[in-house]
């Protein structure tokens, strides 16, 4: 609900909208990809296919980070020049906090396991 | 009636809930329930219900809601306050085998309490009611994106409040400090209400934050006036920026973090507990991921509001507008890299350790390089000694003290002997009272006469300003002795006499700002008695730089009836050095958002259903709940959502205002 959405537009620069074109064809390419980047997956963890489960879960990850972004183009119609850049601003600031809250906490989270947890627990917790 | 019965419709509330046994509340309860009384009759009297309803409490307008954050940020100021006044009474007595006068389950509420409210509904409602009220002006927009949600994200924070001032007088508050560490916090050893007060005061109030932080973005983003690129915004509304990011970037943790706990406490898992691979430790990071963004999400807007006023009052443009932006960012990405000072002794090691250790000690560089700015606008500039500059002053020395003993608490070895004493007390109130409260004091005193159209007495402002600073000093400097002679936070009763006489000061110090705090009242209602004398017809009382100042004192309904062009930082400055001519004519019809009482339903609602959770009544937060639901549906069929202003009623309104200008000269 703009108060005065031409303010608005004259104050942003907008020398076009900047929202990328959302079309059918889009949209349809986008549940595809999606539908096969999870069938995938799914294969490989029915059928055992990959030789180790750990192998199994870093390949699914991986499905999974290309399912994120093909979520992001095709559906949330996210591009560099989307809303003048501040989409992809607000991307990487995003990525930025949860890689430094993931990590670091981690980091943080091993350091007190192995320094605070009594050792009776640790045994018991594998 | 059957127990079941009972059970089923009140939940655990009983006629036992109501600290019946507890004096001290009961006298507190019979005080609120006279005030309130009298003042719901008064209300009632004058009739204002259906003006206070139309015109304040479902209103879109940002100026208003704006104001109305600043006046719960005052009232729970006093609630806060008066916590702080018994712990400090309690801790000068309780010497020399006295008990005091709080017995230990009231105490430990006390200081919890004290510690939330400060925070949660002091420090946060006064900030954002200062960014609700100015940024839009000082970008030259009309509101701000979403006016509704405006409403709503205010009404839920008052929700919050509703139910911790609930609990001072239907079941008790949490006993387990202000972040209700687990193990502690959990249902086997807090199995009464208050850490449930707790969890949903915070979750309801969280919500509001958490939007009105994404509004403001949006705000800042997408409604600046033509002209008005990054770099040439005023520095109140970059910090604004950089604030309302910090929120929506941590507030979402806290969020989670309470969820969590709230799982442990109703559902019986073990996120937190110390058995069944629980980790207490967990809580402890996760909740300070969000704790120390929230210190600068604080202190960034009061940074904000001292670069507007030094500025204004030294005449001079702001000395390396630059790197002030930059070092603003600078504070915002490093806010995230810091938390574990928090907790340095809980056993990570050297190598994390040192780590936080340094990313703190690094946060003081942009913080310093911002210190350098302000002296360096102060350096020969024609200072002028109002009250905002004065609270900006004492803020510079208090402030710089607060933040050299903070770096000293960076290190972690030191924090080792320092940490949980009264060193780290004195330390966050030195930077919190001497960064946010000054700075609120400082934005209330120079944006008053804008919100109000007359300017703030500045003799009571100036009592208010001595009692204030001497009283801080008074009351947190033997604090840092006491830390330092190893007295930790939260005790009740003391052995050692030698160390009353340092208490008994601290508690004179707290009187001190208790006078400041009714000297403050007393501004406001010999203000508004002499608000003839104090007006201000110009709009510009101060002779000031952003574009806030460029429209009438209150501003209309609309802000500005023409949207202002910007050629350059300090925009109004600028139009007045170049001679800006006000138009007289052309006005036109102007577009507005309207009113609705949505947002106050919704929170009332959802506060309501807060409570059915806390006494476990499970059919009124079910109802509630659905009852949110439909009302928010419902909402979405409201097409009255917008209205014109007339171009006639623009065509009064500045007409009047030509007047106005006409007879101040």
């Amino acid at each position: 609900m703009s108060t005065d959405s031409h303010a608005a537009h004259a104050g942003d620069h907008h020398l076009d909208d900047g929202h990328a074109h959302s079309t059918f064809s889009g949209y349809m390419l986008g549940f595809v990809l999606s539908v096969v980047l999870t069938a995938i997956p799914f294969w490989l963890v029915m059928s055992g296919t990959l030789p180790s489960k750990q192998i199994t879960a870093l390949v699914i990850m991986a499905f999974a980070v290309v399912q994120i972004v093909v979520h992001m183009i095709y559906f949330l119609h996210m591009s560099p020049k989307s809303e003048n850049g501040w989409s992809m601003m607000a991307l990487i600031f995003t990525i930025v906090m949860v890689v430094i809250a993931l990590s670091g906490s981690l980091w943080v989270m091993n350091h007190l396991n192995s320094n605070m947890m009594p050792i009776h627990e640790m045994t018991g917790m594998k | 009636m059957s127990p079941d019965l009972l059970k089923f419709i009140f939940g655990r509330l009983g006629i036992d809930s109501l600290p019946l046994h507890e004096p001290i509340l009961v006298g507190t309860f019979i005080m609120v329930a006279l005030g309130g009384i009298t003042l719901l009759a008064g209300v009632t009297y004058f009739r204002l219900w259906g003006y206070l309803w139309r015109e304040w409490f479902t209103t879109v307008d940002h100026k208003r809601i704006g104001v109305m954050y600043m006046i719960l940020g005052i009232v729970m100021l006093l609630r806060g306050f008066a916590d702080a006044l018994m712990m400090r009474a309690q801790q000068a007595m309780a010497f020399n085998g006295s008990e005091g006068f709080l017995p230990a389950h009231h105490y430990d509420q006390v200081f919890t309490a004290h510690g939330v409210i400060m925070i949660f509904f002091v420090a946060m409602p006064l900030v954002t009611g200062l960014m609700n009220f100015v940024v839009p002006l000082q970008i030259g927009a009309r509101d701000v994106s979403f006016p509704f949600l405006n409403n709503f994200s205010f009404w839920m924070t008052v929700g919050g409040a509703v139910l911790v001032m609930l609990s001072l007088f239907i079941g008790e508050f949490a006993r387990t400090g202000w972040l209700a560490y687990p193990p502690l916090s959990n249902i086997g050893y807090s199995p009464d209400v208050g850490v449930d007060y707790y969890i949903w005061g915070l979750q309801v109030a969280g919500v509001g934050t958490t939007l009105s932080g994404i509004n403001l973005i949006c705000t800042i983003v997408k409604l600046r006036c033509p002209g008005m690129t990054m770099m040439r915004m005023p520095v109140f509304t970059w910090t604004s920026l950089c604030t309302n990011i910090l929120i929506v970037a941590s507030f979402p943790v806290l969020t989670v973090v309470l969820a969590l706990l709230s799982l442990d406490r109703y559902v019986g898992t073990n996120f937190f507990t110390n058995d069944f691979g629980g980790s207490p430790m967990m809580y402890v990071n996760l909740i300070w991921i969000w704790g120390h963004p929230e210190v600068y999400i604080l202190v960034l807007p009061a940074f904000g509001i001292f670069s507007e006023v030094t500025s204004t009052f030294s005449g001079k443009r702001l000395f390396g507008y630059t790197s002030m932006v930059y070092a603003t960012v600078v504070i915002t990405i490093l806010s995230y890299l810091v938390w574990l000072h928090h907790f340095f002794t809980m056993g990570s090691g050297a190598s994390v350790n040192s780590f936080f250790g340094i990313t703190t000690m690094i946060i003081s560089i942009p913080t310093g390089a911002k210190m350098f700015n302000w002296l360096f606008t102060m350096y020969r500039g024609r200072i002028r000694y109002e009250l905002p500059m004065m609270w900006t002053i004492a803020f510079m020395l208090t402030f710089v003290i607060g933040g050299m003993t903070g770096v000293l608490l960076a290190v972690p070895p030191a924090d080792f002997v320092l940490h949980n004493s009264l060193f780290l007390i004195a330390h966050f109130h030195n930077v919190i009272i001497g960064g946010v409260v000054f700075g609120a004091f400082a934005g209330i005193n120079y944006w008053f006469p804008k919100a109000f159209g007359f300017r703030l007495d500045p003799f009571w402002g100036k009592c208010s300003f001595w009692f204030w600073v001497t009283g801080f000093y008074m009351a947190f400097m033997p604090l840092y002795v006491l830390g330092l002679m190893g007295v930790t936070r939260r005790l009740r009763v003391f052995d050692d006499p030698s160390l009353q006489i340092w208490f008994v000061i601290a508690a004179i110090g707290a009187v001190l700002v208790f006078l400041g705090i009714l000297s403050m009242l007393m501004q406001f209602a010999v203000s508004f008695l002499k608000r003839e004398q104090l007006k201000d017809v110009t709009g510009d009382p101060w002779d000031a730089r952003t574009l806030e100042w460029a429209t009438s004192s209150p501003p209309p309904d609309y802000n500005f009836a023409f949207t202002p062009v910007v050629h350059d930082n300090d925009a109004w400055w600028d139009m007045k050095k170049r001679g800006y001519q006000r138009p007289l004519l052309g006005f036109k019809a102007i577009h507005m958002p309207s009113s609705t009482g949505t947002g106050i339903i919704l929170a009332g609602l959802a506060t309501a259903m807060g409570f059915g959770l806390i006494w476990y009544i499970w059919w009124l937060a079910a109802l509630s709940f659905i009852a949110m639901l439909a009302v928010g549906i419902g909402h979405t069929f409201n097409y009255h959502r917008d209205f014109d202003i007339p171009a006639d009623d623009v065509i009064r309104t500045e007409d009047a205002r030509t007047k106005l200008l006409a007879g101040a000269k």
